[in-house]
């Protein structure tokens, strides 16, 4: 590749790890602003995989240039964003379930609770159910 | 361009000590483990800052590796806390004891 290609495609990536590493700063501030683990989660789990997925994009552009490696280490790259992609997710899911079904959540951030109405409407049917069948 | 590269480490430094500070103050330990997600975010950000500065890849394993890593640690933190709810219960769960636990309903 020549090297005015190379130039620009550095500057591209110096540009877009530095779009990644402010959008770990920005996760990082709504770790410490927002007041609760459900907002806290929203903040943890979109800008900081965006981030990382820039700081990936960045590094490809560094290492395309070298002919040797290129090929093997963006399938590595690859790999990383997609594992991140997949498992983020599960991963804020499970934890926001446990943190709900613990009441680690404050009520009072909540604006619609569609959960608890359905679990509400859950507890009515079973215990109907109880006492429906006590009596017969 | 060595000056963005600066910035990038000065940033991503700032946001580490942030994630440190939610994970020392965090108030139950759901939070803890989220801040420890996203420090270990942090730190899968920074090696890769490092693997481009350097147009290193031999750190892109480890990269890898981190990645699963942090999906494992924090979903065996959330396992371990629904195993023992008794630290903050609802009063409605301790009334209908069927909701704690893992959650024998996939509501």
């Amino acid at each position: 590749m020549s090297d005015q290609l190379v130039n620009v495609l550095d500057w591209i990536a110096i540009l877009c790890i530095l779009a990644g590493a402010l959008l770990s700063l920005v996760a990082a501030v709504g770790l410490i602003r927002f007041p609760d683990l459900l907002s806290r989660m929203h903040a943890a789990a979109k800008p900081q995989v965006l981030g990382l997925l820039l700081v990936l994009v960045g590094i490809a552009l560094r290492l395309v240039p070298q002919e040797e490696t290129g090929t093997f280490s963006i399938g590595t790259l690859i790999l990383v964003g997609l594992f991140q992609v997949v498992t983020v997710p599960v991963a804020g899911h499970i934890a926001a379930r446990v943190g709900y079904r613990t009441g680690r959540i404050r009520e009072d951030l909540v604006v619609t609770d569609e959960l608890a109405d359905r679990l509400d409407a859950k507890r009515r049917a079973e215990k109907a159910q109880e006492s429906g069948g006590s009596t017969s | 361009m060595s000056a963005l590269w600066v910035i990038v480490a000065v940033l991503l430094g700032v946001a580490a000590l942030l994630c440190t500070a939610r994970l020392l103050l965090g108030p139950s330990i759901l939070d803890r483990a989220l801040s420890v997600d996203v420090l270990l975010a942090s730190a899968l950000t920074g090696l890769g800052a490092y693997a481009a500065y350097f147009r290193d890849p031999t750190i892109l394993p480890i990269l890898l590796v981190l990645s699963l890593l942090g999906f494992v640690g924090s979903i065996s933190i959330s396992k371990f806390v629904a195993r023992r709810p008794e630290e903050h219960v609802r009063p409605e769960d301790t009334i209908h004891p069927g909701t704690k636990g893992e959650g024998e309903s996939s509501e």
